[in-house]
């Protein structure tokens, strides 16, 4: 760690890792409540469980890339952060505003939330992953403008690189188009289409050049390759991502009542977003296996390693799978999309931000690598959970195959709950590898706490 | 030729400008590509539709863009050339033309747009149509970004930024050009001719 003021980034990371097994141990009670209906019930509905869920994951995406950005920033701009006293207090504050939130969920009927909290001034609640209350919302937005402006002073009184510049251009989208999430028009139509805005332009967007930058700024700093080489990928990754995931949101505005030229458009630049995932693979390999130094974080490697593959085969392969518009004809809003949203969210996102997690956190801890002991712990978790990411996915394509089948491909097309009834088998094998996940977790997680040798400053093979 | 020689040929040529931007041209035929493809397989399905709509389009502006486009990536060639040979200010002259005749192309198809859109076709006339204005519409685009790049890089041919032997970021622009070119090549013929 070059300036002290990167440490803030260190409770980011801890309330990242723990929304984040928060947000798994709500996944397992939605896995059980596919299978029996009233687990929980009424204490918490299906419904609200989902919510939490989708929203943890989300609050936690962002603590990480914030953490990663306060880490990252003052060390790319060799000056120390603007305020750490500022993102202190934003940290506090988005913390509290958080878990108030998941609170009112689980406490109190959500309309009885929204009454609460004056959804009725300024209605934005009620639509997928965007349920926070307005209030959280606007509290989202000043913390997100706190943020950006103490990286951005940071910047300004530093140096200007390109990963720093990308990774604004990632954080300003992210804040922009957030604010669609405020607009709320009468007509379903206009409301769909603004809300992927918020929804798409995120996840296939902006949220791609912040994952390019850290995942260079880590490459850089584990390979010791030249700054331009790492560069030069970065714009080609970036530039691939925006041409083809701009565009690319057509894919959701197939059936939702625009006009139809969106199948052509939609299937055209979805089909290519696979690219740049791939290229993020080809980057992470070809970088780390032409690394200039053996850094003694290995388990840093893994986690770029295993980013890139990941992010390709669940956004890539498995989004392309039901991304043609001919396809998804049948495939809309069935367990094939499931699949593809777990993984590629693990794998882009939540991958990211724990490579960025196992490189800095060491850092943090004052040594330049964790023990062996340590690094071994970690590599289980990386494998537990990733291994169960993948039965996970391949377990939601199955049911979703065949929900396709009973549902709408066949002759005598079943009901929605009569088809659920026999996925049953795919649910429970599901459960099963949710469990293998929040083992992963535990032992990822416990990681942080084995002690042995670390790789100090001064006995680190350089 | 002896294959050993056929190799060392091969290998000192040289890609003119960056790898990156080989990458970009390459994207970005593949997406025309699958445009154009779902094009002729639209056009499979309503002929008459689609035999009906062209008809109705204007294929001497077609054929004047087709001209403006070709003569402009000549002079594209030629300052390039131009730049290698040290002659810096035939380098600008033409890179002056060639804007201009993207700038002819941008006029003309957008009267050819206006004529449309005033004669009351749009996006969702039909299916053609709505072929039509994308494929069209998106490579009008293209003229547009690549014309952008035309007059970023003519002040730095100016102010010297290109040399002998450094003229790849002039090279990676002058490939862009002409693969607007190119795209334009397939797409007259394929909207405006083929019936």
């Amino acid at each position: 760690m070059k300036f002290s003021s990167q440490a803030v980034a260190k409770p980011y990371f801890i309330a990242a890792i723990g929304l984040f097994t928060l947000q798994i141990v709500f996944g397992l009670t939605l896995g059980l409540q596919y299978v029996l209906g009233d687990f929980l019930f009424p204490e918490i509905p299906f419904n609200v469980a989902r919510m939490v869920h989708t929203n943890l994951l989300i609050i936690w995406v962002l603590f990480g890339f914030m953490g990663a950005s306060y880490y990252l920033v003052p060390e790319e701009s060799d000056v120390e952060l603007y305020s750490p006293k500022l993102a202190l207090w934003l940290f506090w504050i988005f913390l509290s505003a958080s878990v108030l939130t998941v609170i009112g969920y689980l406490a109190v009927p959500y309309a009885t939330l929204a009454e609460i909290t004056g959804n009725d001034i300024l209605p934005t609640m009620g639509r997928e992953f965007l349920e926070q209350p307005t209030l959280t919302k606007i509290g989202i937005v000043v913390v997100v403008l706190g943020f950006l402006f103490n990286l951005g002073m940071t910047i300004l009184k530093g140096r200007k690189t390109v990963i720093t510049m990308v990774l604004m251009i990632g954080l300003v989208g992210l804040a922009v188009m957030f604010l669609f999430s405020f607009y709320n028009p009468e007509n379903l139509v206009l409301d769909k289409i603004f809300w992927w805005w918020v929804v798409h332009l995120w996840v296939e967007g902006v949220w791609e050049l912040i994952l390019g930058a850290i995942m260079a700024f880590v490459l850089i700093k584990i390979t010791g390759i030249d700054r331009e080489v790492i560069e030069k990928w970065l714009y080609m990754i970036i530039a691939m991502a925006l041409i083809t995931g701009i565009l690319g949101t057509g894919h959701h505005y197939f059936w939702i009542g625009t006009p139809d030229y969106w199948q052509v458009l939609g299937s055209i630049f979805s089909a290519l977003e696979p690219i740049p995932f791939f290229m993020m693979t080809l980057f992470a390999f070809s970088m780390i296996n032409k690394r200039r130094r053996d850094h003694p974080n290995k388990v840093a490697a893994l986690w770029a390693m295993g980013t890139g593959v990941m992010a390709f085969l669940g956004a890539g392969v498995w989004g392309f799978m039901h991304t043609l518009a001919p396809v998804n004809y049948y495939t809309h809003g069935t367990q094939i999309t499931a699949a593809h949203g777990h993984m590629a969210f693990y794998g882009a996102y939540a991958m990211i931000v724990m490579t960025m997690i196992s490189y800095a956190m060491p850092n943090m801890r004052g040594r330049v690598a964790n023990s062996a002991k340590a690094q071994s712990w970690e590599v289980w978790g990386f494998w537990l959970m990733t291994i169960s990411m993948v039965l996970i996915t391949l377990f939601l394509t199955a049911a979703g195959v065949l929900q396709v089948w009973l549902q709408r491909y066949t002759d005598m097309p079943q009901s929605f709950m009569v088809v659920q009834d026999q996925l049953a088998i795919f649910y429970w094998l599901r459960f099963a590898a949710g469990v293998g996940f929040l083992a992963g977790v535990g032992t990822y997680i416990a990681s942080f706490f084995i002690k042995g040798e670390a790789v100090g400053l001064a006995n680190a093979a350089r | 030729m002896q294959p050993d020689k056929a190799i060392t040929t091969h290998a000192s040529r040289q890609l003119p400008g960056d790898l990156a931007m080989w990458l970009f041209i390459g994207a970005e035929l593949t997406a025309f590509a699958l445009l154009f493809m779902v094009y002729a397989s639209s056009r499979a399905l309503h002929p008459e539709v689609f035999a009906q709509g062209q008809s109705q389009l204007n294929s001497q502006i077609g054929l004047l863009n087709t001209m403006a486009l070709l003569s402009s990536s000549y002079f594209v060639v030629n300052a390039v050339a131009s730049v290698k040979a040290a002659r810096r200010h035939w380098a600008i002259g033409h890179l002056l033309v060639a804007i201009g005749f993207g700038l002819a192309y941008v006029v003309l198809k957008s009267i050819e747009y206006y004529q449309s859109f005033s004669a009351g076709y749009g996006l969702t006339t039909n299916v053609f149509y709505q072929y039509y204005f994308l494929l069209t519409g998106f490579h009008y685009l293209h003229v547009i970004l690549g014309l952008i790049l035309l007059t970023w890089v003519t002040p730095k041919v100016a102010a010297n930024d290109y040399t002998v032997g450094n003229t790849s970021g002039l090279e990676s622009v002058a490939s862009y050009w002409h693969m607007v070119d190119v795209l334009w090549l397939v797409l007259f013929p394929l909207v405006y001719l083929l019936h």
